[in-house]
């Protein structure tokens, strides 16, 4: 009996270990989204191309979608920008694009030189949408249902890998969703 | 000899310089300006991660620094300006999380640690105590065998 009380400090420490041990394997990059599950924050902003005109978050809805977060000073967005042109060019999904703290003229010039891959262009310049989603790096990217429901949310260069691991098999699943809701 | 010293309690006063990010934000009164800077350093950086708001120079932390102290002159509850981040940020950006039943054991823990720590100390001194003062444990045998010699003894003398 008292031999056993002696072993009690070597079963706190593994079960601290094994708690350390995971530590080890976690993505610290990887927050918590608080937005997934709930409808894209209502908005009002501008057009990247045409400032007298309006986007709101009425705009957006429709079907899946995507928004992606993306502005010219951000190097990772413009590694990620030809993957976007291709889905574009696919026909895979609709992107919307948040061109998020960012100057007009250059960003429109950018799109012009490389490819335009949004369907339609916000312009939010003081970062106020993308705050009300919690944005805190570009680039961004979100997928969103036929509700208007956010239901992922990836922060970082959407490549290939990540496209066929984690986006292509939700998006099918949202468009099956849609389809049985008679909403498609 | 001068010049020394006043090298030296230039030197000194350099340690009063802090370094700080250089806001320009201008509160209303001393109050409010002692809770805007207090928030803003229980508040996390989701960009770089493990600095406040008030240490790190992202500019999502300048933003979010400034809603801050926005939100103070408006006279928003200290509460209503964390519910404000964490439903956009998650609980992450807090520094002082939340008292509910996922965090019990955060909170809760050092204070059972304590007891029990406390608990063993105790313990152990009172055992040490009692073996210093040479009190030996008497079993209900040995009394019963005591007061059968004293009672021999007895009718022997």
């Amino acid at each position: 009996m008292k031999r056993a009380v002696l072993f009690i400090p070597l079963g706190i420490f593994a079960v601290l270990s094994l708690f350390l041990f995971k530590g080890l394997f976690l993505d610290p990059s990887k927050l918590e989204s608080v937005l997934v599950g709930k409808p894209v924050p209502a908005f009002e902003l501008e057009s990247l191309e045409d400032a007298s005109k309006r986007w709101t978050h009425e705009d957006l809805e429709g079907e899946v979608y995507l928004i992606n977060i993306w502005a010219t000073w951000c190097p990772s967005c413009k590694y990620e920008h030809p993957f976007l042109n291709q889905l574009k060019r696919r026909g895979e999904i609709k992107i919307y694009g948040v061109n998020y703290r960012d100057e007009r003229q250059p960003a429109i010039r950018y799109l012009a030189n490389s490819g335009d891959p949004y369907h339609k262009n916000i312009f939010d310049p003081e970062g106020s949408l993308a705050f009300d989603m919690g944005v805190y790096g570009a680039p961004e990217t979100y997928v969103v249902d036929h509700n208007g429901i956010v239901r992922h949310r990836f922060a970082g260069v959407l490549e290939p890998q990540v496209w066929a691991r984690d986006f292509r098999p939700l998006i099918e699943q949202i468009r099956a969703e849609a389809a049985a809701e008679g909403k498609s | 000899m001068k010049k020394l010293l006043a090298a030296v309690t230039a030197l000194m006063m350099a340690a009063w310089v802090q370094a700080a990010p250089i806001d320009t934000y201008e509160f209303s009164d001393a109050e409010s300006r002692a809770r805007g800077i207090a928030l803003a350093a229980e508040l996390r950086c989701p960009q770089c991660q493990n600095q406040n708001l008030h240490d790190s120079n992202s500019p999502i932390a300048l933003d979010m620094r400034l809603q801050v102290y926005e939100m103070v002159e408006e006279g928003k509850s200290n509460a209503e300006i964390v519910t404000y981040f964490t439903d956009r940020y998650g609980d992450f950006v807090r520094y002082r999380p939340a008292f509910d039943p996922r965090t019990y054991i955060l909170w809760l823990g050092p204070v059972l640690f304590l007891i029990a720590g406390g608990a063993i100390a105790v313990a152990f001194a009172r055992r040490q105590r009692a073996e210093a003062a040479g009190q030996v444990e008497v079993s209900q045998q040995d009394k019963e065998r005591l007061a059968k010699l004293l009672d021999q003894d007895k009718r022997n003398g």
